[in-house]
């Protein structure tokens, strides 16, 4: 696969390293970032939506998302999702969907319940690449679509590590 | 087979509305993350994790790349008779681990 | 006293106090009240992440320490629990590094697993970092768990403690910086958004959020080391242990929380 790298004249390449070897001398982060061919935006978290919710209205509401507002590391996110709801025969929460904007793919997790849930409430940790929305959508048997939505800035560690 | 920790109320009262919390031991790779040569990592995940209740299924959760690493689950779930909870997670490259727990409901 | 003896004396007293004011100024070491685990540094849901076992990945581990604590191993065929039946390894991870006669010089938890296993048990040692070593430390570790860190200071432990703390307080490396500059110094400030925590070692081995996985005190120490820019020194140096035990010292009397979990 042909990257910028590959582009440079040897010149560019020779001064990228000086660069590199100048900010690490001024103490600065060299950070190599991973390659990332999909992102997720905004469009294809849309799309995902899309695929669950079909024509519905999708409404804010019933649903409440939790996630800390500053991220302390973005490989473990603790989330916490609760949806009102009696979670009785005639009325109940048939699923929970959570998307992302900026991952590379955006669902993140897929919940199927039931009257036997007694609560609509689930909690996991997730994945957040970059600072980013978060949006959870509740399918209630009704057919009705109930949502909420949190921004987070996600921080990461200051120091990148060697291989063990 | 991978490593689980479950927490389950030992008892409880029926119609009580228990919370389930469970562990298991799992790196979760993503499949978007390439080593130092450049050479992609494989994704190798838990994609399923369903719980059932003797026999009846009341809780199922379809994990994406976007589930961390030793994914934590908890959910709640109305403690209806004595029996046994089984909890089950699939995924990747045949991934299969399966952990029941007992309940006694009075 | 002749009045000039009495005025040298004065001399002398006022010159100390001046000295022992600015050698207070210049090391600047936390003092013992105003020392913060780098739990009171995370935010809540980390810190619930903790402290619920039943959510905390460290557990995982924990669980499997327990497993490799009871199997038979090596040609002696022995297993830790038959050594070690019906005593508590209570207090045990809050005492190490521990000074080890035979070596004439401290060694750490895992360090001491592996004497264990090479010499008692007839076993290969384990990897250092790997899995099974860190589940069995992480196993010990959690029996000490809410006691005091408690290491013996004494003729033979004090040349290597006064190594670490030379470690600690060294410029050194490309950016010519000192342990001591962050984690004393500058404690209340943040590195590129993390917060710079007293870098107390008070929950290893621990899960890192970074990692992914169980680490141990080393392997953190190895991360700062390297992003310190200075020449790293390599998994079980004895400099690592000498400075694992100034730490350890350092963070005398606070609470062992194994196994923490940290961002």
């Amino acid at each position: 696969m042909m990257t910028d790298d590959d582009m440079m004249t040897d010149d560019e390449a020779t001064r990228r390293q000086f660069m590199i070897g100048a900010a690490s001398l001024a103490g600065g982060l060299v950070t190599v970032l991973p390659v990332t061919e999909a992102r997720a935006t905004p469009e294809t978290m849309q799309a995902a939506i899309k695929k669950v919710v079909g024509s519905a209205p999708l409404r804010k509401g019933k649903v409440a998302l939790h996630l800390p507002p500053l991220v302390e590391n973005g490989n473990s996110v603790s989330m916490d999702i609760a949806v009102e709801s009696p979670m009785t025969a005639d009325n109940y929460v048939r699923a929970i969907h959570v998307f992302n904007e900026k991952n590379p793919q955006s669902n993140v997790i897929s919940i199927r319940l039931g009257p036997p849930a007694g609560q609509a409430k689930v909690a996991t940790r997730m994945r957040l690449a970059d600072s980013q929305r978060i949006m959870a959508i509740a399918e209630m048997n009704d057919g009705s679509f109930w949502s909420d939505e949190v921004d987070v800035i996600v921080t990461i560690a200051a120091c990148l590590e060697d291989p063990v | 087979m991978a490593r689980t920790l479950i927490n389950v109320p030992p008892k409880a009262k029926k119609g009580e509305v228990i919370a389930i919390k469970t562990l298991i031991s799992h790196e979760m790779e993503t499949g978007y993350r390439h080593d130092n040569v450049g050479k992609a990592i494989p994704r190798d995940i838990i994609s399923l994790f369903v719980c059932t209740y003797n026999g009846l299924e009341v809780f199922r959760a379809e994990l994406f790349p976007a589930i961390a690493a030793n994914p934590f689950i908890s959910f709640y779930t109305v403690a209806t008779a004595s029996g046994t909870f089984e909890f089950k997670w699939t995924g990747d490259n045949g991934f299969s681990a399966t952990e029941s727990v007992n309940i006694t409901v009075e | 006293m002749t009045p000039a003896e009495r005025c040298i004396l004065a001399i002398g007293a006022l010159a100390w106090a001046i000295a022992s004011t600015l050698l207070v100024a210049l090391a600047a070491e936390i003092p013992l009240n105003e020392r913060k685990s780098g739990y009171e540094f995370m935010g809540p849901e980390t810190r619930a992440m903790q402290d619920d076992d039943s959510a905390n990945p460290g557990s995982l581990w924990v669980l499997d320490g327990e497993a490799s604590w009871k199997r038979k191993v090596g040609t002696a065929n022995k297993s830790c629990a038959d050594c070690h039946a019906g005593e508590s390894m209570k207090g045990v991870a809050a005492r190490y590094p521990a000074f080890n006669a035979a070596r004439g010089r401290p060694v750490n938890l895992d360090q001491q697993i592996n004497i264990c296993r090479t010499e008692r048990q007839q076993a290969t040692p384990l990897p250092l970092e790997g899995k099974e070593l860190l589940a069995l430390s992480s196993y010990v570790g959690r029996q000490s768990r809410g006691m005091p860190i408690a290491v013996t200071i004494d003729e033979r432990t004090r040349p290597f403690l006064e190594a670490g703390r030379a470690t600690f307080y060294r410029r050194q490396g490309q950016l010519n910086f000192a342990c001591a500059q962050c984690h004393d110094d500058n404690w209340k400030e943040k590195l590129a958004g993390a917060p710079i925590t007293q870098a107390h070692p008070t929950g290893y081995p621990l899960y890192r959020l970074e990692w992914q996985n169980v680490g141990s005190l080393q392997r953190r120490l190895r991360n700062c080391i390297s992003g310190m820019r200075v020449d790293n020194y390599p998994l079980g140096a004895p400099e690592l242990v000498d400075l694992e035990l100034f730490l350890m010292w350092r963070a005398r009397s606070m609470p062992l929380e194994t196994p923490a979990v940290r961002p």
